[in-house]
Parts: structure tokens; C-alpha cells; sequence
């Protein structure tokens, strides 16, 4: 198991380095760059190359891309052009709303999706079901910017129960995670039912029939485990795309965060910041599909048999 | 003497396809029965009819009665099922390798049986258990408790299987095909190992399974399906010696015999037909040797033959000295 997570942790090495690449370069493919937010219109000439030297533009791309991997390696995220205060600090005070509220969307959407699914898979064909099924579908077709805008509309503008947007209270979360955690809870629902059905279909569960065990207890402490081992994957998979997915939602809600300063540092071309927000993206998809891969080692023996 | 399990022409149906058609059948304490035929003929059905199971397949009994210690299981609440399901009757199932749960480890899979059905303590069910183990020589028991299923050989699942059907004190063993995914060796075994128990604990076994050799060996009687239907039951020795049923036949004659030429292993020509299309009249005549222009029209109800019973228009005569 510890051999397994050392090759698992070392393949993910390559796997930064041309995360890494991509995003250094599709930032310089943009075209326009930091200096045009910097300089006066107007300006001459020199004073632009006097700028690009300062913040090391001039170099060939492959040597800024070297300079920038080995500061990013040694912790260093460097300086925002734009922004001019060090990148480290903006990631720091965006990555913990981003954090909560991804965090809060994927415990909504796991909690809720794995009820719904249980229950609709305990009524299959049934009337809970078909309630279930269809509310799903609805949930999952829906973007999340617009079922954001309709849940804005309901609650804050007609009902006025919570804050439109903003960071003030926690009751300003509350939207902005229905909004991403919806749309999980409707994957997470769909993967549970499935899954608990065709468990349900397996041998060992005649046999469990067979012992005398109780359905109920059958469905939730034999198949449900079963069942449990893809939605696991899933929901890890998602965490990366649960913080990527929060990028449309804060900037619906006006929250601080990740995707909010994603999206501003990219219209100033603000290379440092961009490049620091997109890596952390990254990063957490890598450790979310890590995170997948040991779950499944964890809550299947027979992975782990295979792993050793 | 009355008899513990007992099957008053059932008839079964999947959706609304009939597939069992009036099976009579009756097994007594310390017997065993052999239930026989090939792929199809609705054995392992029977099986999920005398567990009351059929509901998980989607299947009901659709006439007839299934009576244990002559009670009506079909008259009983969902409870008492299940109290009779692992308690009296055990059940071991066809494929040990995917009867266990893979996400549990072995002594739990044991234990709830004894737990659940006869109130034991943790502990006192782990005892039990690893006792059990033991009983059915599986070496270093408690090392097998604490494994999981995918570590373990097939004929080791199986004795896990039979362990967990012992567990709850059952009266009755309900055995479908045990044997079948197993290599010949362990095969031996395990149908030793079940007759042992009938012998040694006066257990009545109903043991489901296309071999007749196994049947010649271990059983006190059989019973021959074809297609949803009865085509002869009676004790051992008799049938075997003098088959009535032109079916049963077939089957005898399939059975290896030692000094066989090469290349002169015999099977039954043409295959069970499906449910869906049952032949009209007897269902064995489109393979049958005798079969008469009555065999296309009309379907031959059991009729006692000296021990037992046959349902066929041109059965053999009974030999010499036999009513």
C-alpha cells in the first residue's frame, strides 16, 4: 500500500510538469499583455521596454517558463504585475471562500445525492423513484450560472430570505453552494441508484436473502457499500471541477474567491496571478483523482490486493 | 413419519411465463434427495421456491402449496420467512466464487447467520464459527476468519458457504448444483462432506445437480425435471437399476462408465426447449425414442410406479417380482 502511493504520488510528476507547460504557454498565446494595464497612453517606446525588462518579458518564452517553474517549485509564486502585491498573498486570501464553498457544494451534493439515490433505488419504479429520477434530470440539464440567476430571482429578490451576493455572512453561501452542489447532487443521485441496482442483482445478495437477513438491512449495509465505491470515485473526481466550476458562480454571487480573481487578473493579462490560479486548479484535480484512487484501495479489498 | 419438506404440485411463474409446472415432491429428516436434470428443466427454481425467494427474481407460486414441517410457507409473514431462511433451512448456493460478499471479511459473513437466528453474542457467534471451520477441516480457521472472500480457493468459499448454512442450526439443507464450479477433486469432497452431515446430524438434504453419478452416490432418492414438469421420482436403487422414465434413461446412459471406449461418451440429442415454447403434450416428446402420436397430444401425468412415480404414456414395465 505505502509502495503504491509512492509510484502513485511520483506519476504525478510528469503529470504537473505539462499542467505546467500548458499553462504557461496559452497565457502568451493571448494576445496584449500586462504593460498595456501599466503604461499611460501614450507612452514611448522605451518606456515599455524599460518595463518589459523590469518584469523579465524580454527574455525567449522557454527561459521565462524556466524562471517561472523553478520559483513556482521552490514556492515562490512571484509578484503581480498588475496588482503588485506577491501572488502568494492574493491565492491566500481568494483559496479559503473558494475552498468553502467548493468543500460545503460537494458535502451538500454527496449527502443529498446519496439519500435521493438510495431512496429512489429502495422504490425502484415506484412513485419516489420516477419524483426522484425526474427532479434529476431537471437538476442536471440546468447551467449552473442560470439556476444561480433563478435561485438569486426566488430567494433574495422575491422572497428576500438571503443576500443577493457578497461574503458578509454565511447566509451568503447558502445560494452559491445550491447553485454548484445542485448539479452534483444530481450526478451523485443517478450513480447511486444504478449502482445499488445492479448490486442489488449479484449473487451474494441471493445468499444474503438466503440468510435470512432483513431487506432493509441488506440493501443498506451490503449493496449501499457496494454501490458506494463508484459515487466515491466520482465525488473525487469532482473536487477539481467542483473549485473550476465555482469560477461562473462566484462571479454570478460577486464573491471573493479563486475564479473571481481568475477572471480579473486574465482581463488585466496579469500573467503571475493567472498562472498561480490556474496551477491551484490543477492541483486540485490531481489530488482529487489521487484522493479517488486511494478511497477505492480503501473500501475495496480486492484493489488492495491487486495494488500489492 | 411426516415430511419436512414438502412441495404439493407447485406451479411457478416468471412475469406471466409459466416455467414449473405442478412439481410434487417430498423429503423426509436424514434423507436426501436428489433433484436432476439439465440446464432449464427448473431445478435451481424449485430451489428459490422451497426458500421462498422467488419474489427476488421476479417469480410467484402460481399454484400449489410449498409446505415445511407442514406449515405453508406461502401462507406465512415476511418475518417468518426469513426466520426459517438461514434458521431451519440452509442454502448453498451454485458459484461459491460470487456467493460472498467481496467487501467483507469472512468470519462476519459467518457470524451474523448464528447471531441473527440463534441470539448469539458477538463472541459467542465468533466461536461458533471458527468451531464450524474447523468442522469442515478448513485449516487455520481463525487466519480464514479474518481473510477476504478473493483470498480464499473456490472449494474453501464453498466450505464457507456450507458453514453459513450451517450456522443457524437448519433441519433442512437446500444444496443448488454445489459442486458444479468446483474442479472434480474438491467436488468429492464437498458432496462428502454434505452427506456426512446428513448422516451425522440427521439433516434432510435436497440436493440440486445435473450429475447422476453424484445422485448414484450420496442419494436416497431422486427426482427427474424436464421442462418445468416432473418426469419420474422414486428411491435410487431401483431407478437406476431400471429407469421407467425414457428420460431418466438418457440420463443414466450419460454417466461415464470405466472402460469406456474412447469417444463413446453419450449424451441426449437435441436441447430443453425454452419456456416460451413449450411442446404441446409431453414435453420430452420431440427428443423421445418412443414417442407416439398420444405424446404430441396428450401431457402424461405422474402415475406411482412401484416406490415412486412416473409420468409418461410408455414408461417401462416394472421388472420381474414388482407391482
Amino acid at each position: 500500500m505505502i509502495a503504491y502511493l509512492v509510484r502513485r504520488i511520483l506519476m504525478l510528476v510528469p503529470v504537473f510538469l505539462a499542467v505546467s507547460v500548458v499553462i504557461f504557454s496559452i497565457l502568451h498565446f493571448i494576445p496584449g499583455d500586462p504593460i498595456d494595464n501599466l503604461l499611460k497612453i501614450g507612452s514611448s517606446p522605451e518606456a515599455r521596454a524599460e518595463m518589459e525588462v523590469r518584469y523579465g518579458l524580454d527574455r525567449p518564452l522557454p527561459v521565462q517558463y524556466g524562471i517561472w517553474l523553478s520559483n513556482v517549485l521552490r514556492g515562490d509564486l512571484g509578484t503581480a504585475i498588475v496588482a503588485r502585491r506577491p501572488v502568494a498573498d492574493l491565492i491566500a486570501q481568494a483559496l479559503p471562500h473558494s475552498l468553502a464553498l467548493g468543500g460545503l457544494a460537494l458535502l451538500f451534493s454527496t449527502v443529498a445525492g446519496v439519500g435521493l439515490g438510495v431512496i429512489a433505488a429502495l422504490n425502484r419504479d415506484r412513485w419516489p423513484d420516477r419524483a426522484i429520477m425526474g427532479g434529476v434530470l431537471l437538476g442536471s440539464t440546468m447551467p449552473s450560472f442560470w439556476l444561480g440567476l433563478i435561485l438569486m430571482l426566488v430567494f433574495s429578490v422575491w422572497l428576500g430570505w438571503l443576500p443577493v451576493s457578497g461574503a458578509r455572512s454565511w447566509t451568503a453561501l447558502v445560494l452559491p453552494v445550491l447553485t454548484i452542489g445542485l448539479g452534483g447532487t444530481a450526478l451523485v443521485a443517478r450513480i447511486t441508484r444504478v449502482s445499488m441496482i445492479e448490486a442489488s442483482g449479484r449473487d451474494f445478495v441471493t445468499l444474503l436473502h438466503a440468510k435470512g437477513l432483513s431487506p432493509l438491512r441488506i440493501q443498506l449495509g451490503h449493496v449501499l457499500r457496494h454501490a458506494l465505491i463508484p459515487v466515491v470515485t466520482i465525488l473525487a473526481l469532482r473536487i477539481g471541477w467542483i473549485l473550476g466550476g465555482a469560477v461562473t458562480v462566484e462571479v454570478v454571487f460577486a464573491r471573493p474567491g479563486l475564479g473571481t480573481l481568475l477572471i480579473k487578473s486574465l482581463s488585466q493579462h496579469d500573467y503571475p496571478v493567472v498562472q498561480a490560479c490556474l496551477l491551484m486548479l490543477a492541483m486540485a484535480v490531481m489530488l482529487g483523482t489521487l484522493l479517488g484512487d486511494i478511497l477505492q484501495a480503501v473500501m475495496d479489498p480486492r484493489v488492495r490486493a491487486a495494488l500489492a | 413419519m411426516t415430511a419436512l419438506l414438502q412441495l404439493e404440485a407447485v406451479s411457478v411463474a416468471i412475469g406471466t411465463v409459466p416455467l414449473l409446472d405442478g412439481i410434487g415432491l417430498s423429503l423426509e429428516r436424514g434423507r436426501i434427495l436428489g433433484l436432476v436434470g439439465e440446464s432449464g428443466s427448473g431445478k435451481s427454481l424449485t430451489a428459490m421456491a422451497a426458500m421462498g425467494l422467488l419474489p427476488l427474481i421476479g417469480g410467484r407460486v402460481t399454484g400449489g402449496a410449498v409446505r415445511f414441517d407442514g406449515q405453508d410457507i406461502g401462507a406465512m409473514t415476511d418475518a417468518q420467512r426469513r426466520a426459517l431462511r438461514g434458521g431451519r433451512i440452509g442454502f448453498v448456493t451454485q458459484n461459491p466464487m460470487t456467493a460472498l460478499d467481496p467487501v467483507q471479511r469472512i468470519g462476519e459473513q459467518v457470524d451474523v447467520v448464528s447471531r441473527l437466528h440463534l441470539g448469539l453474542s458477538h463472541r459467542a457467534a465468533r466461536a461458533r464459527t471458527l468451531e464450524l471451520l474447523t468442522r469442515l477441516r478448513i485449516p487455520e480457521a481463525e487466519a480464514v476468519a479474518e481473510a477476504w472472500p478473493h483470498q480464499l480457493s473456490g472449494g474453501m468459499k464453498q466450505r464457507i458457504v456450507i458453514a453459513m448454512a450451517l450456522a443457524g442450526e437448519p433441519e433442512l439443507i437446500i444444496a443448488d448444483e454445489p459442486t458444479t464450479a468446483l474442479d472434480v477433486t474438491v467436488q468429492a469432497q464437498i458432496i462428502q462432506i454434505l452427506g456426512a452431515l446428513v448422516r451425522d446430524r440427521g439433516l434432510a438434504l435436497l440436493l440440486i445437480t445435473h450429475d447422476m453419478g453424484v445422485v448414484a452416490q450420496v442419494c436416497d432418492r431422486v427426482a427427474v425435471l424436464y421442462a418445468g414438469r416432473l418426469a419420474e421420482e422414486g428411491p435410487v436403487g431401483p431407478i437406476f437399476a431400471a429407469p421407467a422414465h425414457p428420460y431418466t434413461a438418457a440420463l443414466i446412459g450419460c454417466i461415464p462408465q470405466d472402460g469406456m471406449a474412447k469417444g463413446a461418451l453419450r449424451g441426449i440429442p437435441g436441447a430443453v426447449p425454452s419456456a416460451l415454447a413449450f411442446p404441446p403434450g409431453c414435453r420430452f416428446h420431440p427428443r423421445c425414442p418412443r414417442a407416439s402420436d398420444l405424446c404430441h397430444r396428450i401431457a402424461p401425468l405422474p402415475t406411482p410406479r412401484a416406490e415412486g412415480r412416473v409420468a409418461c404414456h410408455h414408461a417401462s414395465p416394472p421388472p420381474e417380482g414388482q407391482p
